[in-house]
């Protein structure tokens, strides 16, 4: 019923649907952007990439390309698109979304060869890129599916950073007590349950506001993780700190699809952690939009007075979802101290937790897109780690700001129109 | 939904008028979220404040005590002797708590003056809180919620900085032109989020995260190159000129420094602007209730901008104290937790001026007396973190502290 609602008021809208003037100009600066910073103050010389293996299943020779070649037909590309854009906003009114995509793509491969090209070495090996980037974007991805379950339900999750760090933290000490990676894998699980828990106790029982209760369970879980880790996993046990050396999960590389060129060993390298976070994405996205389960999700997180209505417990709902959302944000804190590194150490997550925030926001809410995100933003904190080393045109600080800059952009309407679940942040009490 | 409430300029939080109608009347929702916001922060009364701290303290005794290893030896033969067990948590938690109020206010036994009275310690940690807690209070009673307040002490104190270590100017005139460049600085990072709230939209808890994470990004960059001490090869500044620095206010003995006057003049400042001010009054009532407010013909979306600023202004300031009272120079870590505990202590404070003041001088108590908690007892002061944490969610819950304690619900209304 609500759905058959929406759709009559979302025909409306396109009628009287106001021209957002906002994504022609930001696309039209960027494709300037690209006519200057490309092409004018572009590098002579060559971009190479690497991507082939020794032990891939067949070689692909390197990839050479003239950076200010590449320049040159990246501005064109991206100043037909601009006008593209410009002409369906003053005809259609909105842009379609392939232009979008195709802008986003060509600007960063621009990107990528203007940076390159402008290395000391000019060169720069594509599976190293991408491998170092699933380091970032494994947890990343994990964060931003726990805030996809929450706030479709309608609760607003800040405290993925919490989450995260609760995780790690159990993952760690359960790890090394039990020397069973496994069991780590089950507690980080469980506290991310117990963060969340929290949160749906105060922010559904007792109607605290969202926002506030993420802000502090963050601060809360710094503080408990940083007090029990000076207290036991600082503790040494005949000169050696036990309690800090977790039993790592196995690499489970997939035969024949790990020996594809960048792909494999981007993909099919992985822990299981790895295989549970595409497989999550996925079915995220099926369950969502192609369920009964998610029609009710994100009737509760859009309409929760129509869901009600219908029969569907709202509050019921949405604790469920807190919950799976802190447990599956808990294992992609055990990726932390499980995978990537070797022991837990005081705040270890970083500010990942926010930045999945921003990954859930520019991917729309939508588990794929938000995975895509989380991918981009990987790869643009790994190639920042990767230029610190190599010396470049621009300061590794400013790809570090790349995120967190798209995620202002898309929430002003600048990148397309980012808007939340209607009813996300709003409690919901029966009358 | 009318077309004439579809032309106007977002005035209100979430909803962009470019993208109407998809989602029913989200305006009216986020509206009355915003003034929820503002009551639930406003309403509840003294004793549910007090009895919050106790039950925080008493948690984290807890914590403390069972994680202590004269307890955790203790309970090996827990039913051999199992007062042995209790002795030791009751004198795990009693050293740490001791060791917390001494350091906070007046320890009898430290060898020096510095060390005795932790009272001035106390205030010298809680003067940025109490300028950054006012920031998150002021934003509060417009409805909005400035997570940023890490990000404008940040762009406050590297605007201060530049002034301090770039610029000779005269004794008097230099810390003038620091404390205003700190303020300026603040604000135009404050003023981005609100100008972007009023004019698409934009949720300003993301925008002002977002900025958070931009301005450390961006003063490390500058500190690895044009803010940079020469004679360093760490990302620090060089030391603020002598004449850019506030003077101490107790000798060389205390740190504490004329930054705290500065706090409590915002204090004033802000009591006045929000209770006897027409702007106070306009912010007001925009928190209540936005929509009124813009029937009565106040310009909802310049409340948002010029709130930001002056928020934004006062996390400067506190930026400032920071710089040319407390640290002298410039890091990427100037801000520490003071940004998000700027949050919690307007909450504490019930988003009141005067109550933000004594909040903020409660949570530099537990700072200052973590300190000693730490060296003294051997309990980290992460610890803080939790009791603190704790407080505030207590605080928010209201429900919960009276169930604790059986309280019944009174109509009591305000502090």
């Amino acid at each position: 019923m609500s759905i058959a609602a929406k759709t009559k008021t979302l025909q409306h809208a396109d009628a009287v649907a106001v021209r957002s003037w906002k994504t022609p100009i930001l696309l039209g600066v960027l494709a300037l952007f690209a006519v200057v910073v490309f092409i004018i103050l572009g590098p002579n010389g060559h971009a190479t990439f690497r991507i082939s293996q020794e032990n891939d299943l067949w070689q692909v020779p390197n990839l050479v390309v003239p950076a200010k070649g590449v320049g040159i037909v990246v501005s064109l590309i991206t100043l037909a698109l601009a006008y593209l854009a410009y002409s369906q906003t003053k005809t259609v009114g909105k842009i379609s979304r392939w232009v979008l995509m195709t802008f986003t793509v060509v600007f960063v491969i621009g990107l990528m060869v203007w940076i390159i090209g402008g290395t000391t070495t000019q060169n720069i090996t594509l599976v190293g890129l991408f491998t170092g980037a699933m380091l970032i974007t494994t947890p990343l991805v994990f964060g931003s599916m726990s805030g996809v379950l929450s706030e479709r339900a309608g609760v607003v999750n800040i405290a993925i950073e919490g989450q995260l760090l609760a995780g790690a933290f159990t993952a760690a000490l359960v790890s090394s007590i039990t020397h069973n990676a496994f069991a780590g894998l089950f507690a980080a699980a469980a506290a991310g349950v117990l963060v969340s828990a929290l949160l749906a106790l105060f922010s559904i029982k007792y109607i605290v506001n969202q926002i506030i209760v993420g802000v502090v369970l963050n601060v809360l879980v710094a503080g408990l993780t940083g007090f029990l880790f000076e207290k036991i996993m600082k503790t040494k046990v005949n000169g050696e700190t036990i309690y800090n050396q977790p039993t790592h999960l196995p690499d489970l590389p997939i035969p024949f699809l790990s020996q594809i060129p960048i792909i494999g060993p981007t993909f099919f390298r992985q822990s299981i952690i790895g295989y549970l976070m595409i497989i999550l994405v996925v079915a995220l996205w099926f369950g969502l939009f192609r369920t009964r389960w998610g029609l009710r999700v994100r009737a509760v997180g859009e309409h929760p007075k129509a869901a009600d209505t219908v029969g569907i417990n709202v509050n019921r709902t949405r604790v469920m979802n807190v919950l799976l959302g802190g447990a599956v944000a808990g294992i992609g804190g055990a990726y932390f101290t499980l995978v990537a590194v070797s022991s837990f150490s005081k705040d270890m997550t970083g500010g990942l937790g926010f930045i999945a925030l921003a990954a859930l926001i520019f991917g729309r809410w939508n588990p794929i897109g938000a995975a895509l995100a989380a991918l981009l933003f990987g790869v643009a904190g790994n190639l920042q780690s990767i230029l610190s080393l190599a010396g470049t045109p621009i300061d590794g600080q400013f790809l570090a700001m790349l995120p967190y800059a798209l995620t202002i952009l898309a929430v002003s309407g600048f990148v397309g129109k980012a808007m939340s679940p209607a009813a996300s942040g709003e409690p919901y009490v029966k009358e | 939904m009318s077309g004439t409430e579809l032309n106007k300029p977002a005035e209100e939080s979430g909803a962009t008028p470019a993208t109407p109608a998809s989602k029913p009347a989200p305006e009216a929702g986020k509206e009355s979220n915003g003034t929820q916001l503002v009551r639930e922060i406003m309403s509840g009364n003294a004793v549910i404040s007090v009895l919050a701290v106790v039950v925080a303290l008493v948690i984290g005794g807890i914590l403390i005590a069972f994680t202590d290893s004269r307890t955790t030896s203790a309970m090996g033969y827990f039913f051999g002797d199992p007062s042995a067990t209790f002795k030791a948590m009751w004198a795990a938690v009693s050293e740490a708590y001791g060791a917390l109020l001494r350091g906070a206010t007046y320890d009898p036994g430290a060898r020096t003056w510095q060390g005795r009275l932790g009272i001035f310690e106390t205030l010298t940690f809680a003067t940025p809180l109490i300028l950054s807690g006012l920031a998150v209070t002021l934003a509060f009673r417009v409805g909005l919620f400035n997570i940023g307040a890490k990000g404008q002490i940040i762009l406050g104190a590297t605007f201060a900085g530049v002034v301090g270590f770039l610029i000779e100017l005269p004794p008097g005139i230099h810390l003038v032109a620091v404390v205003l460049a700190g303020a300026i600085g603040g604000a135009l990072w404050g003023g981005i989020a609100g100008f972007l709230k009023a004019k698409t939209g934009a949720h300003e808890v993301i925008v002002t995260i977002m900025l958070n994470y931009i301005a450390v990004s961006l003063v490390l960059y500058l500190l690895k190159n044009q803010l940079r001490d020469p004679n360093s090869t760490n990302p620090i500044s060089p030391r603020m000129h002598e004449s850019a620095m506030f003077p101490l206010l107790l000798g060389p003995n205390y740190r504490l420094h004329w930054g705290l006057v500065v706090a409590v003049l915002a204090v004033v400042a802000v009591a006045w602007l929000l209770n006897r001010s027409t702007l106070g009054f306009e912010y007001r009532a925009i928190g209540e209730n936005p929509r009124a407010a813009r029937t009565a013909g106040m310009l909802v979306s310049r409340g948002y901008i010029t709130v930001m600023l002056f928020s934004g202004a006062l996390a400067g300031l506190a930026g400032v104290t920071q710089l040319a009272g407390t640290e002298k120079l410039l890091d990427s870590d100037i801000a520490g937790s003071i940004g998000f505990d700027a949050i919690t202590v307007a909450l504490l404070g019930r988003s009141r001026p005067w109550g933000t003041f004594f909040a903020a001088i409660l949570f530099g108590a537990f700072k200052a007396g973590g300190t000693s908690m730490a060296i003294n007892a051997d309990v980290s002061i992460d610890i803080v973190a939790v009791v603190q944490s704790l407080i505030v969610l207590f605080i928010a819950a209201p429900p919960l502290i009276r169930s604790i304690f059986r309280i019944k619900e009174l109509r009591h209304e305000g502090v």
